[in-house]
């Protein structure tokens, strides 16, 4: 006596329609449980997606190189008061492009100076490197050209500005060609560089980039802050690593005072610390899934109650205990998937009021998550039905038509 | 067609033993029109419930058709209950939420019947009981006559061999009451085997056989006038 399902499907829809109230409070339940689950999961992903795309935003395949090493075997007093025992220095980014793996190198100086044009003047950042800097960062310029190919160690007078800086100096004028002063040096303006908001550290707005060698004479040292080194592809990175300790370690009589930090180290930190916090924060979304369960279990079982004599009947009129079970877990599937329905839409409204609140932060919910949230939601629904469904199979159909 | 043998069914009631039914033996033939009375608590539901296989004997045996049914499986007797045995109740039990014509499917549909294969019988089970035009009422928009019409109809859309009808007319005015009682009459003539319970003699009186019962046993069983006379 298997009943179509259609028919069982029609039967438990009207059941629902029938108790809209109870069937409306176990339908928000079920959809809160989803929703928050989706919103939470896509905010983890959100914040995991800003601070990898940060990230990727420095670069890609970077190799950076600081001077000093924060995890000596040896320890070295200067390293104490943030002295390191050897600079890095432009013969050391030299050496670095000597190799396949890699290919561009630039040697980074940064200060903080101030630019003036006329009687305006600006406290900015001055950061001295070479042309390889504008593809290593991902930068591209506004008008102008950026630093032209040229030996590193020549100190010509030329610089590229940001768009901030621009406007500040030289307002509605054109910046191209135009003389700046910084300290007693004086720079032609040849390049204006693309606006791209805040990448991390640098705001490239408020920047000016000048040679390597101007800066050094600048700031008066000869040592460079970082080089950037970028490998040919992600394969290349380990490498390129281990090749940079050894030829900065031979420059500098065998001492590997240098820092190497690869970019995918660091990211893949990020990576791992926010994805386990979207896990966690899905995870405590998902004790309110087992909540709407539990209160699933209990309105199903007061809806048990409340419908006995209607089960004695179907007993009556020839309903098998199985039959009586299927019903009752009919009922509750078709309410869970309807929930999770109502949760997924809810879920997703409140991902895209996110991303519109905040731009920046690419909130959309892991496609992995609405799978296993809707499978978890039907299978939290189904088993917490499995006990009203079977106190109803178990009726005495007698004592249930008895009842009033 | 039903055989009863010892028939015994015993409740357990805190630390008494109660005996709502006591050495019942009876033998009712195909097409018989029987009433049971008896005051309350007699054991007349008891018995009718055991007979629609709701309720399962203490002792004894219960044969329908020659088959042993005491000894069916849950589901067999539920097989039994929906192709054989058709019920009419003094609440009525309809579903509140289906429509008139929902509600005389059910038994079909848990038969594993299709909506195009139910329709026709539906259609003329409400229609034999006058009721073709309030197919598509739900209960509550049908007076208690139109009720019980409604849920004869569902006891017979599986045209059932045995009609068991307990207290039938209980809930209804007296007009109502005589109008349901005529169509359960009508089935009697057209050969289905009516059992009904009730607790009013004039009611009863009209069933060609009457069993009367007291304290868990029958007490009488007498051919009565044959229904129909005024």
């Amino acid at each position: 006596m298997a009943t179509p399902s259609r028919d069982v499907a029609r039967f438990a829809w009207q059941a629902l329609a029938g108790y809209p109230v109870r069937t409306l409070l176990m339908l928000i339940a079920m959809a809160i449980g989803v929703g928050s689950v989706v919103v939470l999961t896509a905010l983890g992903e959100g914040a995991r997606g800003y601070v990898t795309g940060e990230f990727a935003s420095l670069g890609t395949n970077l190799v950076v190189v600081l001077p000093g090493r924060t995890e000596t075997a040896r320890l070295n007093p200067g390293a104490m008061f943030g002295e390191t025992p050897r600079d890095l220095t432009l013969g050391d980014a030299r050496a670095l492009t000597r190799s396949s793996r890699v290919r561009r190198v630039a040697p980074l100086n940064v200060g903080s100076v101030t630019v003036s044009h006329g009687p305006r003047s600006r406290d900015v950042v001055m950061l001295g490197s070479t042309s390889d800097l504008l593809p290593v960062r991902h930068w591209r310029m506004a008008r102008g050209s950026f630093l032209p190919v040229m030996a590193s160690d020549r100190a010509m007078p030329v610089a590229v500005i940001g768009q901030t800086l621009r406007e500040e100096l030289f307002g509605a004028e054109g910046a191209l060609g135009e003389w700046l002063r910084i300290g007693d040096r004086r720079f032609r303006v040849i390049g204006i560089l693309g606006s791209r908001g805040r990448s991390i550290g640098v705001d490239t707005d408020e920047t000016i980039i000048i040679p390597v060698a101007a800066a050094q004479q600048l700031l008066n040292t000869q040592s460079l802050f970082r080089i950037l080194v970028e490998a040919r592809s992600r394969e290349d990175i380990e490498p390129v690593r281990d090749f940079v300790e050894a030829a900065i370690a031979e420059r500098h009589q065998g001492e590997r005072d240098v820092t190497v930090i690869t970019q995918d180290a660091v990211l893949s930190t990020f990576d791992d610390i926010l994805g386990a916090l979207t896990l966690a924060v899905g995870g405590i979304a998902a004790i309110s899934l087992a909540v709407a369960g539990i209160l699933i279990m209990n309105v199903m079982l007061v809806a048990v109650s409340e419908r006995t004599a209607e089960i004695g009947l179907l007993k009556a009129i020839g309903a098998t205990p199985r039959q009586i079970v299927t019903l009752i877990l009919a009922e509750a599937s078709l309410l869970s998937f309807l929930g999770a329905l109502l949760g997924l839409a809810l879920g997703q409204a409140s991902a895209l009021g996110l991303r519109l609140a905040l731009p920046m932060l690419p909130a959309y919910p892991p496609p992995w998550v609405i799978a296993v949230v809707v499978t978890v939601a039907m299978v939290t629904g189904i088993v917490f039905s499995v006990l009203p469904a079977r106190t109803a199979a178990r009726l005495d159909p007698v004592r249930a038509l008895a009842r009033r | 067609m039903i055989e009863l043998s010892h028939i015994d069914r015993h409740f357990q009631v805190g630390d008494q033993r109660v005996k709502a039914l006591d050495d019942i033996n009876l033998h009712i033939g195909a097409g018989e029109y029987v009433s049971i009375m008896g005051p309350s608590g007699s054991g007349k539901s008891t018995l009718l419930n055991l007979i629609g296989l709701l309720d399962r004997p203490s002792a004894g045996s219960y044969r329908l058709d020659g088959t042993d049914v005491t000894a069916l499986s849950d589901v067999e007797q539920a097989q039994v209950r929906n192709s054989q045995i058709g019920f009419v109740f003094q609440m009525f039990h309809l579903v509140p939420r289906l429509t008139a014509a929902e509600n005389v499917a059910l038994p079909l549909l848990l038969a594993g019947m299709t909506a195009e294969a139910r329709q026709p019988l539906v259609a003329s089970a409400l229609e034999a009981l006058g009721m073709a035009d309030r197919s598509h009422h739900r209960p509550e928009q049908l007076s208690g006559g139109q009720r019980q019409r409604v849920a004869i109809a569902r006891a017979t859309v599986t045209k059932p061999r045995v009609l068991l009808a307990d207290e039938p007319t209980g809930n209804l005015d007296q007009k109502a009451g005589g109008d349901v009682l005529a169509i359960l009459e009508g089935l009697v003539d057209a050969g289905i085997t009516l059992i009904m319970v009730t607790h009013d003699p004039a009611m009863g009186g009209r069933a060609q056989r009457q069993l009367a019962m007291r304290d868990g046993r029958l007490v009488s069983d007498e051919q009565g006038s044959p229904h129909g006379d005024p």
